[in-house]
């Protein structure tokens, strides 16, 4: 009963998604309130989380190879929150679909739970598992619109996707073949005890494991399928890969990298490849995202610009605070800001794709005098992506680029906020049309639905813009379990 | 307390300003009067009450806001003998942009609270002391002026927005890497404690450090050859934008060199001061030379801050106590003077519709009072005596002299093609030929203008016959900045 217990936040949400498609088989007229059970199941699975935090009696279960700690609890708010805004987000667009409506919202939270067990896991091979667990789901509803781009965005996902899983397998498989284990933390004191002497053999490991997740992180060189699938895939389900899966990747990464490859040697090692990584994943992905046209390519991009962000918290493994990692935490960190920011962005995207059935920034053109508030949240959200202040992006960039400076690694930041700079020049690209740009189309309304999502993104970058404290404080929380590695 | 006032007024009448009725949206110019006009009074009742002999910061608030693990921001301002005189310029300007803009009105609710959200970002760069704080404020200046000049410009205004974003986020950026390095090693944010550390084992060259933050300053006041933004966003922003910007954005550049490049690094200072000295005198020909041949009067104005930023650069570069009060000084003045510059040759182009220097002339005739206007300020930007450019020239020059002889010489050339641009711009724009076209001109219209003016006018000749109103607040703070170079 106790595993039941631990793993009920995960278990409560595939109830849920078992629910809908009875719900759907039996009473298919009543499909309306089939989001509603998806948000419900969300919000008892955070509800059950909470339990969690305030008995604040973490344990691992299935002898070691899953946890339920702070660290875990982090990313399971996150990613009940992403989702129950994606979902909110789909109403309108499943509405207009018609079809499978019940297997849509079961998907996506397979998916999450897939996700939440990745937060958890302490394995290799459960974190492989709850890995193909996500990304299946995530196959499907890329291709879920049956057009030709949205199937081939789902094709190509699931081609890439199982490339990488194979060598990220392989990686596992030679960690496994040194170390006798699949355990991180045994991992790790295997490795910090012998590990030294083939520290060749490590970095192969170590390289490979990069690989494979890379592809998840969207990381350059492994982000060719990123403006693809983003444009091609229906755009709440781009929403929900570009926030949620991208976390869920950061997440499983710097618990295998903290826990079990944290031993000093190893780690300067793989430090220098996230920084170099950081470096040209930033780079690219910004200078990709000036040429786009269209509004949901450029966000891919950007979002490859942003991971590219993301590893220089990685990459800053050395720098220590308080008893945490200031690198980790920043990353963390990061993950929220980023996840309340692109959300918004993605949710005012669906609302005017939908209205104006064009993802075309040049189609955004006088934005401003069709939908006022709509285009405002927006602006806001791309401000927060620059890291301009009132914004939760702008601590979010600022407390990353802390953590840089504390590892010395001024030259990553200095690249970084050159990178800033040009980020800046898309993104008011942007702006500027909705802002200035003339049209003569008629005003139009937003759902109720896409309504409140939109609200609830805005209003959580704003908050956290100007009272960053308690999202920072969770972020240094969460990571302190990786203290002492 | 009131120092929080002075900063969140204007903020605070931007809120009320968004929040009014559409069919009440008249009203803005109002509110926004009553907040920039109450928070310019309180900054002079705080100017008033300044000690001039007491040491050190004073109005100081501190709390804290983030105090995480190594992460620690504090809500911590306070002004100086150096701060003081630039936030009752930011007041005072801000509430003569207001004046000028009353006749907004398109969407005038955004405009003025666009305006007054820069105007506390402005003043929240003056009296920020944490180094964080400091960075948001100077971050948080860019979106309303983005939009100042992408909607209610004119010409090339989405170019001239997005240049003048870029140049700053250019700037910020090595700015926010020199902030984190120099806050790290010294383990807090405290501009305070910043300017009494004496930094070593930085994680990257200290001269390093030294020449990313003066960069990112440069660019903002900006000096040759960071300076491209700045005719743009001139041109084409509207001219309220126009006196703030020249007024007191580009002095946040000069009010950074000092309070952070020289102070919490006078040993990299004195290592660079001849380049530093030398940029001056480049940006002050080279703005003069630019300047003799534009045909449009914003622009031509424009070009010449380049030259007079240069001579607060050469001040600075001194290091010495007087040239660090000449360059102070030379701010304030050129804000004001440059400022009413603007406000003038907004109202002519109001009346006129054009600004090409060729297509106006002989407008004393019909416009005796705005000529008049146009003549005081030209002769106050060629720094005529009797008026507050001449003092802060002298005394930029008088500290720099000792130091740099060579400078000075070459700058003044500068002063004296200054005298060129500015009266042949004067004999073709006010004198010479009456234009028929424009005879229908008048340049008596509304109050607002006319007390904006006149405002900007007592105070220039004020710091031109009585110096000592500011000096003896700016130089006992540039002595203590002074005190921490060795030579």
């Amino acid at each position: 009963m106790n595993a039941l217990d631990v793993v009920g936040p995960q278990l409560i949400i595939l109830i849920a998604a078992g629910l809908i498609l009875l719900t759907e088989g039996i009473f298919g007229r009543y499909r309306r309130i089939l989001p509603y059970i998806a948000l419900a199941g969300l919000v008892a699975s955070a509800a059950w989380t909470t339990s969690w935090v305030i008995r604040d009696d973490y344990q691992t279960i299935f002898d070691g190879t899953f946890s339920l700690d702070q660290y875990a609890v982090f990313f399971y708010y996150v990613f009940a929150g992403v989702t129950a805004l994606v979902v909110l987000a789909s109403v309108d667009w499943v509405d207009r679909v018609g079809r499978r409506q019940a297997e849509y919202y079961a998907l996506v939270l397979t998916a999450t739970a897939g996700l939440m067990f990745l937060a958890g896991a302490r394995d290799l091979i459960t974190i492989f598992i709850a890995l193909e667990l996500s990304s299946i789901p995530q196959y499907i509803l890329a291709g879920w619109q049956k057009d030709r781009r949205s199937s081939e965005a789902g094709l190509k996902y699931l081609l890439l996707g199982a490339i990488s899983s194979a060598v990220l397998l392989y990686g596992m498989a030679l960690i496994y073949g040194f170390t006798g284990t699949t355990i991180l933390p045994e991992i790790g004191r295997v490795i910090a005890a012998e590990g030294e002497e083939n520290r060749a053999l490590l970095i192969v490991a170590v390289t490979m494991l990069i690989a494979g997740f890379g592809f998840k992180m969207a990381v350059v060189p492994f982000q060719m399928w990123v403006p693809d699938v983003y444009q091609g895939a229906p755009t709440p389900v781009t929403a929900f890969l570009s926030v949620g899966s991208k976390a869920a990747a950061f997440a499983v990464v710097i618990r295998v990298f903290f826990e079990g490859l944290g031993a000093d040697f190893i780690s300067s090692d793989w430090a220098n490849i996230f920084a170099v990584l950081a470096a040209v994943t930033m780079t690219v992905g910004n200078v990709m995202a000036i040429v786009q046209s269209d509004i949901k390519r450029m966000l891919g991009y950007s979002s490859v610009a942003q991971a590219g962000t993301f590893l220089i918290g990685l990459a800053a493994v050395s720098a220590t605070g308080d008893g945490f990692t200031l690198g980790a935490s920043a990353v963390l960190l990061f993950v929220a800001a980023y996840a309340f920011t692109n959300l918004g962005a993605f949710v005012a995207v669906i609302a005017i794709s939908q209205r104006i059935g064009s993802d075309q920034i040049a189609d955004y053109s006088g934005m401003w005098k069709r939908a006022p508030l709509l285009a405002a949240a927006l602006a806001f959200c791309l401000i927060s992506l620059t890291g301009i202040p009132p914004t939760a992006g702008f601590w979010a960039k600022l407390y990353i680029f802390n953590a840089g400076i504390h590892a010395d690694l001024a030259w990553l930041v200095i690249i970084a906020v050159l990178n800033t700079v040009v980020s800046g020049y898309y993104y008011l690209g942007v702006v500027r049309q909705m802002f200035l740009g003339d049209t003569q189309e008629r005003p139009f309304r937003v759902s109720p639905t896409i309504g409140v999502s939109l609200a609830v993104t805005t209003a959580g970058v704003l908050v956290f813009g100007i009272l960053p404290a308690p999202l920072i404080d969770a972020a240094q929380e969460a990571v302190q379990i990786f203290a002492g590695q | 307390m009131e120092l929080s006032i002075v900063l969140f007024l204007p903020a605070a009448a931007a809120v009320v300003a968004l929040l009014l009725p559409q069919a009440q949206e008249h009203l803005a110019r109002w509110v926004a009067l009553a907040g920039a006009g109450a928070s310019f009074v309180l900054s002079l009742v705080l100017f008033f009450r300044f000690d001039v002999n007491a040491e050190g910061y004073q109005f100081v608030e501190r709390r804290t806001w983030v105090d995480i693990g190594e992460f620690n921001l504090q809500y911590f301002i306070g002004v100086d003998g150096l701060s003081m005189p630039l936030v009752v310029l930011t007041t005072f300007l801000t509430v003569a942009s207001v004046l000028v803009s009353f006749n907004i009105t398109f969407r005038p609710r955004l405009y003025f609270a666009c305006l007054l959200v820069l105007a506390t970002s402005v003043i929240g760069v003056f009296v920020a002391l944490d180094f964080l704080l400091f960075f948001l404020m100077w971050e948080l200046e860019l979106f309303p002026m983005f939009l100042l000049i992408a909607i209610w410009g004119s010409g090339r205004k989405e170019y001239a927005a997005t240049k003048f974003v870029l140049y700053t986020l250019f700037g910020s950026a090595l700015l926010l890497v020199s902030i984190l390095v120099l806050a790290f090693n010294a383990g807090t944010f405290d501009i305070e404690v910043l300017g009494q550390t004496d930094f070593q084992n930085t994680v990257i060259p200290l001269n390093l450090v030294f020449l990313l933050l003066m960069a990112g300053f440069a660019v903002k006041l900006p000096i040759v050859p960071f300076h491209t933004w700045l005719p743009d966003a001139h041109t084409n922003a509207p001219t309220a934008v126009s006196v703030m910007l020249a007024g007191v954005l580009l002095k946040m550049g000069g009010y950074g060199m000092i309070r952070m490049g020289v102070t919490m690094m006078p040993e990299q200072a004195a290592n660079w001061d001849v380049w530093l000295a030398g940029l001056g005198v480049i940006s002050v020909l080279y703005g003069a030379f630019v300047t003799l041949r534009q045909t449009d009067v914003k622009r031509l104005v424009a070009y010449s801050s380049v030259s007079h930023m240069g001579l607060v650069l050469l001040g600075i570069a001194a290091l010495g106590d007087t040239g660090l009060t000449g360059a102070t000084y030379q701010m304030v003045a050129h804000g004001l003077i440059t400022g009413l510059l603007f406000v003038l040759i907004g109202l002519m182009y109001d009346r006129t519709h054009t600004r090409e220097i060729a297509n106006l002339g002989g407008l004393s005739r019909q416009m005796p009072l705005l000529a008049t206007g146009l003549v005081f300020a030209g002769f106050g930007s060629l720094g005529l005596p009797a008026m507050a450019g001449f003092i802060a020239e002298v005394t930029v020059f008088l500290g720099a002299f000792d130091r740099f002889e060579w400078a000075v010489l070459l700058a003044i050339i500068g002063v004296v093609l200054s005298a060129g641009y500015v009266l042949w711009a004067l004999q073709r724009v006010v004198f010479g030929p009456v234009k028929e076209e424009w005879n229908d001109l008048t340049d008596q219209r509304h109050w607002w203008e006319h007390s904006a003016v006149l405002g900007l006018a007592v105070l220039i000749v004020l710091l031109g016959v009585y110096p000592a109103i500011l000096m003896d607040m700016i130089n006992p703070a540039m002595e203590a900045v002074a005190a921490r170079v060795v030579l």
